[in-house]
């Protein structure tokens, strides 16, 4: 398990003493963290701007710093009428809570389900399971681009209440519309796609935290007389708690940050803040101020998550990738 | 009697929800691009209502110079960021392997930018590469050179070396955890045997962290395949064709030209790229694993 290598212990031995070392290695090391943040934080410079002061050229820390940008943004969701503006046009509040239920949802899903799944492919020998697990692994590679069209037709066309059915008769009748219901323009239409992508990927990292729980726990809570489900909540996932947290971060990144799929899938009511940037970025006349607040703002939860969880982060990754 | 019973179904029970969600919503979509890819489909029309066309779709995607233009953008822009990421990851991560202060406030900032959406990355780029606006061309003019014209002329260097930005941490941070992980009696040997600190490089450390490196390279070239946001927001695949990857033409070619037909052969030929890759990580893992087997019991043997 990554957090017991060597490399660890190692560390832990050696904290109390640092080697000295040359000033040009510090220099490297500034120009490193430099070049790393940056950007992120020229962004994050740039969405307390007015756009006069980015195309004039105002270079560095001197300009009058605004929140304009960020009211423009949110004016949905404000309480008050910025005086900028006369009318909201940029939905932003209303795709910001569709992005974060569609992300939590959606994690909170395959965390549970794919949890599980990692269990079974772990501890039990059954029918199936080499099938399973190579399928897995093969579904792991494949691009969103790749889902697009089939999903595209799939949640448009198949994935319907009938209007002939009951239920999607009920359906119209009391809303209207063309008469079935399809999974597309929904939340949960989105939240299916986000959950079976990352499912993979999440049984994959679980299974090698699930492999680390020593098998004499679970059989001495089944003599104590506790069930398999049992085993399962109260002995194995407690356990495995540094893995949850890492695909937790994973799949909400994944979720949180994708376009493309979301963008097929989603109606006026259900878009993400990805779509709206690049619809905003698409236009002719961009509008840097504001976008870089979006930017920011969709950028927010991710960061936060680094700052307080990069442990978790890397051992997900080097066990997502060393046991490749 | 009963108690055994759901002891035989338990691992069913909890494989249950994740199998059924895989088929319904990747392995049943990916059978429905399959079918759909030997069709003459447009948006309009269900699949049902589309003609069969055979291999047309396929045998026309083969000839047509646009598809070959963009397959051949993604091959260069894959291969280019991996080995340019392998390059300096590995470098920073043999550079920076020395017991120091807040190494872990560094691994922090440098796992910053792959958690950052692709969207916004893109955006930042796109703002930083602006011809009159962006930071580089006020850089360039303010030191009396020229501006560049990143995203015209140059612009897929410039969508490579954002995506470098990106994913060399990824890099970075494995190979360092796979350095810290080396034997440190072998290391210590080769110390005391005098050996350079790039003879030990070169003969020791590379060597050894071989197998990570090799799995890490191929994670990373599947992953770069996938990259579509960043390119979309930066240059839209253009100018020309010059920045089209195969996945931002999938997604043109379905919403633009609706061919959808086209287009699911189009992600069927990518699929079958990354197939061939991943069937290749698969070998090679393999084949490290009996190599690795063999040598633990000569080893043994000897010992």
């Amino acid at each position: 398990m990554p957090h017991d290598w060597p490399g660890r212990f190692r560390k832990r031995a050696e904290t109390l003493s640092y080697d000295r070392q040359n000033p040009a290695f510090y220099a490297l090391l500034v120009a490193l963290i430099f070049m790393a943040v940056g950007p992120i934080f020229l962004m994050f410079i740039n969405s307390f701007k007015l756009d006069v002061d980015i195309i004039g050229g105002t270079t560095g820390l001197l300009f009058l710093p605004t929140i304009q940008n960020y009211e423009t943004a949110l004016c949905d969701v404000l309480w008050y009428e910025p005086e900028h503006l006369d009318f909201c046009s940029l939905k932003f509040g209303g795709a910001f809570i569709n992005s974060l239920i569609i992300a939590l949802i959606s994690t909170l899903l395959t965390l549970v389900i794919g949890c599980m799944a990692a269990y079974a492919l772990v501890r039990f020998r059954f029918m199936g399971r080499d099938t399973v697990s190579l399928t897995t692994l093969m579904v792991r590679m494949v691009p969103p681009a790749v889902l697009l069209v089939p999903v595209f037709g799939l949640w448009n066309n198949e994935f319907c209440l009938d209007r002939d059915g009951l239920i999607g008769g009920a359906i119209r009748d009391t809303f209207g519309g063309r008469g079935d219901v399809c999974l597309a323009g929904t939340h949960s239409g989105i939240i299916l796609i986000y959950v079976a992508m990352n499912l993979p990927f999440v049984i994959w990292i679980l299974q090698s935290f699930i492999v680390q729980v020593p098998r004499s726990l679970e059989e001495a809570a089944r003599v104590d007389g506790a069930g398999p489900f049992q085993v399962f909540f109260k002995i194995v996932l407690p356990l495995i708690k540094p893995g949850l947290a890492a695909a937790a971060i994973f799949t909400f990144r994944i979720a949180w940050n994708e376009y493309l799929l979301a963008s097929a899938l989603s109606d006026r009511n259900t878009k993400t803040v990805p779509i709206l940037i690049v619809n905003n970025m698409s236009e002719f006349n961009v509008e840097w101020g504001v976008i870089m607040a979006t930017g920011m703002l969709l950028a927010i939860p991710p960061i936060i998550f680094t700052l307080f969880a990069s442990r978790q982060i890397i051992t997900g990754m080097t066990a997502g990738a060393v046991k490749g | 009697m009963t108690s055994q019973r759901l002891n035989k179904l338990t691992p069913y029970m909890f494989m249950a929800p994740a199998a059924i969600i895989m088929a319904v919503a990747l392995l049943y979509p990916l059978g429905y691009m399959i079918y759909g890819s030997f069709r003459d489909w447009n948006p309009s029309q269900t699949i049902g209502e589309s003609e069969f066309v055979g291999f047309k779709n396929y045998i026309t995607l083969f000839y047509d110079p646009a598809f070959r233009e963009s397959l051949s953008v993604t091959l260069t822009f894959a291969f280019a960021v991996v080995t340019a990421e392998l390059v300096i990851g590995v470098g920073l991560a043999l550079l920076l392997d020395r017991n120091i202060r807040g190494m872990s406030v560094l691994r922090t900032l440098f796992i910053l930018p792959m958690m950052i959406a692709p969207v916004v990355v893109g955006l930042m780029w796109r703002y930083m590469y602006h011809p009159t606006v962006g930071t580089f061309n006020r850089w360039l003019k303010s030191w009396g050179f020229e501006g560049v014209d990143w995203l015209g002329q140059h612009a897929l260097l410039s969508v490579i070396i954002a995506d470098i930005w990106q994913w060399t941490p990824f890099i970075f941070i494995l190979s360092l955890a796979a350095l810290q992980s080396l034997p440190r009696s072998a290391l210590e040997a080769a110390r005391i045997d005098g050996a350079t600190a790039w003879q030990q490089i070169w003969y020791i450390k590379l060597p050894l962290m071989m197998p990570v490196l090799i799995v890490t390279a191929l994670l990373r070239l599947i992953d770069a395949f996938k990259v579509l946001e960043v390119i979309l927001v930066m240059t839209e695949g253009g100018p020309g064709l010059s920045t089209e990857i195969v996945a931002l033409r999938i997604s043109r070619t379905a919403t633009e030209f609706r061919e959808l037909g086209t287009a699911a052969a189009m992600s069927n030929y990518l699929l079958i790229l990354l197939l061939v890759l991943t069937l290749a990580m698969f070998a090679i893992t393999r084949l490290q694993e009996a190599r690795a087997a063999r040598l633990a019991r000569q080893i043994q043997e000897e010992g």
